[in-house]
């Protein structure tokens, strides 16, 4: 997602961290380098001047003297603004980690029910995004939630909305036609209050900021309902008009926050910052995909960190922990102990990293692997992979689960009909298993809960690295698979996610020897696979 | 004054005429750093991108016809229109073009969909225009067979046009659809098929391939189809949209654009950069939501636009 604007930055520091001292000259010409790298990223103008002024006023002085090295006090620097930016706080940097965040939860505290009005210029994505913010409320709240499409120009939209609804079990305003939009919110209002429903999520039309009369419509329907949240939905792949739009509707209507969609494209992201910027109103939350759960809240440091190409090692951890069965951790972390990591346990893991989001979800969250991802794309191994090999373990007997050695070249063949893959394939899926048991062994001799810890966040890595390792690129580059245990390492050495998250420095409270080594890391990722071995 | 405010400010203060700016303060002498900065950023706010507005700059620097004050937008202006001009191709369907079938990607909520109800009346006008008022077989083929209801504003489309929409079964392969729908179309003699398909991210890798497998069943259908290919962009997109196109392109041969809601504020200037990597044809605007708002694309008002000056009377 952000990536290449995250590889442009770690780019720049790279030449800063090799030099000694880090002048006001450095700061500029780091300056410079990051005005174009958040141009591209598609941050306004207006907004790329403000941050490098505040930042590289916050860069010169005694801010740089008192850094380990130049570079890495530099990267901090970026990344506390670009984070202060993203919470909308555009002061100093942060200085310890302990202010508390801007509040990017929903606000329900009104009578019932609470009116949240969705706005956004055509295709930014409101009606899926108020089907998924539905669905969210409703299972996270625990709230009733009615949905009422106001939307009478694109044709089938109101259609859609029903549609969704039925798909997320969630109830919609039935459509009558011929209705004007602001009739039709009066009959949901009106309707969700002797429903007695919690919360009335009102999806309106697609308009352009310009339109008077859209707005004049849009503003009497804000008039009318009295929303205590007016949500924009934007475009993450938006370019400089991301500064237009949002200031015009917040405006002519005032938004209360900002959701961002389409942030699983490739775009670079940069409408984030101008929005948050140019309103001053917090991102809520990210739409994440085309199914009705992809809605992700808001984390400003994680998106800083991803920007700065640091990853989301955070990210990953969370997603582990939450896709992981705990039962089947306990279980797995109890195999490692004795060393007994089976083939049923590889599938369970298999099983696991698809949950996650497959290969590509992964790697996106790991730090600096930009490059190996797009090796990993243009080498064609996908989820798919994942498929066939939980396919080809679902071929095998119970026993061969337990024990690989039996496999052989007859047992092989078999197999390999039985999942529709070939032995090759099942060569390489044996080779990938031994080097995770290999894995798994030598962290078998630490604490339990070490070991549990190692399961969210490293043995995923080197199972990431086994995937990759085990040739399944079909002869092309080769990651070195010491760089994963290098990640399992922090995970195990960290022993639970919040010591992680110090790691990242962005709390300002992490060990500098940590840093460093995260940042060597970084490097040595960013530098991509080494060839064959 | 807090940050947001401020910055409104500038917002605004960058928002005024280049053209009134710069004639208050200079009035017609020789152009200084400051106003080929000032260029520059007009060029970005554009949506040129930093390297391209860049290297735009420099080559307009070593322009000797660009030298003075007077009248330096409009100068420029001519400049770009003179690279998109040769893509400004409307499509037609006049009859020595003979059938013709037109593939419609791009991402979710580039208005695909939309843009196809348009190009049906539009090349319905065209065609009627051209053969002594008599109406053209039309089929829509409604491909987009994820998104709720696509396939239901994509008929209503078709009702209004008065053309045939080919639907299939909600979650179907959409390429056994645009199978089926072009047997038909050969069956039953349709001069047109416009295939709209789901929106798909382009670095969605799946959704991509599915992409590669529509093509390749218009292929076997037809081996000079598709003949149009068309990616559908959003004119408020900013530099992804050189992804979009390197991305679409490898996967659906695309031979043009449809650029759309450029009735906004959005200027898309990206167009410009997109000219000089690909060449794509553009073959139409979209500028609003009635069935008539699909207009040629005009490279003058275009460029002019770009440079905040006023279109040409």
């Amino acid at each position: 997602m952000f990536d290449s604007f995250g590889q442009k930055i770690t780019g720049i520091f790279d030449r800063l961290t090799r030099r000694g001292a880090l002048s006001e000259a450095d700061v500029q010409t780091a300056m410079r380098e990051i005005r174009i790298a958040l141009l591209e990223a598609d941050v306004a103008l207006p907004v790329v001047k403000d941050f490098i002024a505040t930042t590289t006023q916050a860069a010169i002085g005694q801010n740089v003297l008192r850094s380990i090295t130049p570079g890495q006090m530099v990267v901090k620097i970026v990344h506390d603004q670009l984070i202060a930016m993203l919470e909308g706080r555009l002061s100093e940097p942060r200085d310890g980690g302990n202010q508390a965040p801007t509040d990017n939860a929903l606000n329900f505290r009104t009578e019932p029910p609470a009116v949240i009005l969705m706005v956004g210029l055509q295709g930014s994505g409101k009606t899926t995004s108020t089907a998924k913010l539905a669905k969210r409320i409703t299972e996270r709240e625990r709230k009733s939630v009615m949905m009422a499409s106001l939307d009478t120009q694109r044709p089938a939209a109101q259609e859609q909305l029903a549609i969704l609804g039925r798909q997320a079990k969630i109830q919609t305003l039935p459509i009558v036609a011929g209705e004007s939009p602001l009739v039709i919110a009066k009959r949901a209002l009106k309707e969700a209050k002797t429903g007695g429903f919690d919360v009335l999520l009102l999806d309106s039309a697609g308009r352009l900021a310009i339109d008077a009369e859209l707005m004049a419509e849009i503003s009497a329907i804000h008039a009318a309902t009295k929303p205590i949240e007016t949500l924009l939905v934007a475009d993450a792949l938006t370019g400089q008009d991301a500064v237009n739009t949002a200031s015009h509707f917040d405006q002519q209507i005032g938004v209360t926050g900002i959701i961002l969609t389409r942030i699983d494209g490739d775009g670079r992201g940069g409408a984030a910052l101008s929005m948050r910027a140019v309103t001053g109103k917090p991102i809520k939350f990210l739409g994440a995909g085309e199914k009705l759960d992809a809605l992700e809240d808001f984390d400003a440091e994680r998106l800083a960190s991803r920007i700065l190409g640091m990853g989301d090692i955070i990210g990953l951890v969370e997603k582990a922990m939450s896709a992981a069965e705990m039962q089947d951790m306990e279980q797995l972390a109890a195999k490692m102990q004795k060393g007994s990591f089976d083939l049923d346990d590889f599938a369970l893991q298999l099983r696991q990293m698809r949950k996650m989001g497959g290969m590509s979800g992964l790697m996106g969250l790991l730090p600096g692997v930009a490059k190996a991802k797009r090796d990993l794309q243009t080498s064609g191994i996908s989820d798919r992979d994942l498929l066939h090999q939980e396919a080809i373990i679902s071929s095998m007997t119970r026993r061969e689960r337990r024990d690989w050695r039996l496999l052989n070249a007859k047992r092989k063949i078999r197999i390999a009909k039985g999942s529709g893959t070939d032995v090759p394939q099942i060569n390489r899926l044996l080779k990938q298993f031994q080097q995770t048991q290999k894995m798994m062994k030598m962290v078998g001799g630490m604490n339990k809960s070490a070991a549990k810890s190692m399961l969210g966040g490293g043995a995923l890595g080197a199972n990431l690295g086994g995937a990759m390792g085990g040739g399944a690129m079909g002869g092309g580059a080769m990651p070195d698979m010491s760089k994963f245990p290098n990640i399992a390492g922090l995970g195990g050495a960290g022993g639970s996610p919040p010591d992680l998250k110090a790691l990242l420095g962005g709390g300002g409270g992490g060990s500098p020897q940590m840093s460093q080594n995260l940042n060597k890391m970084m490097r040595d990722l960013a530098r991509g696979p080494k060839r064959g071995k | 004054m807090n940050f947001a405010e401020k910055l409104r400010q500038n917002l605004a203060k960058s928002a005024r005429n280049l053209l009134g700016g710069l004639k208050s303060s200079f009035g017609g002498g020789k152009i200084d750093a400051s106003t080929w900065q000032e260029l520059e950023e007009t060029l970005i706010r554009a949506d040129f991108g930093p390297k391209f507005a860049a290297s735009m700059i420099l080559a307009l620097k070593s322009d000797r016809e660009l030298a003075h004050l007077d009248g330096i937008a409009e100068k420029i202006a001519a400049k770009i229109e003179m690279i998109l001009s040769p893509l400004a191709q409307p499509l037609s369907l006049a009859p020595h073009n003979g059938k013709k079938i037109i593939l419609v990607t791009g991402v979710n909520g580039s208005g695909k969909t939309t843009s196809i109800g348009k190009l049906a009346f539009s090349l319905q006008q065209n065609y009627r225009q051209n053969n002594g008022g008599k109406n053209p077989k039309i089929m829509l083929v409604a491909a987009d067979t994820f998104r709720a209801a696509a396939v239901s504003q994509l008929q209503i489309w078709a009702e209004r046009t008065g053309v045939t929409c080919v639907t299939a079964a909600a979650a179907s392969d959409p390429a056994a659809l645009v199978f089926q729908a072009l047997d038909r179309a050969k069956a039953e003699n349709y001069d047109l098929v416009l295939i709209d398909t789901a929106g798909r991210l382009n670095n969605n890798q799946g959704l991509m391939d599915e992409l590669g497998k529509i093509l390749r069943v218009i292929k076997k259908h037809d081996e000079t189809a598709p003949h149009h290919s068309i990616l559908v962009l959003d004119a408020t997109i900013g530099q992804n949209a050189i992804n979009q196109v390197t991305q679409f392109q490898a996967q659906a041969a695309l031979n043009g654009l449809i650029i759309t809601k450029l009735d906004g504020t959005a200027k898309a200037g990206i167009l410009v950069d997109l000219a000089e990597r690909f060449a794509l044809p553009i073959y139409a605007i979209g500028v609003g939501e009635g069935i008539d708002d699909l207009h040629p694309f005009d490279a003058r008002e275009f460029a002019r636009n770009l440079l905040d000056l006023p279109p040409v009377a």
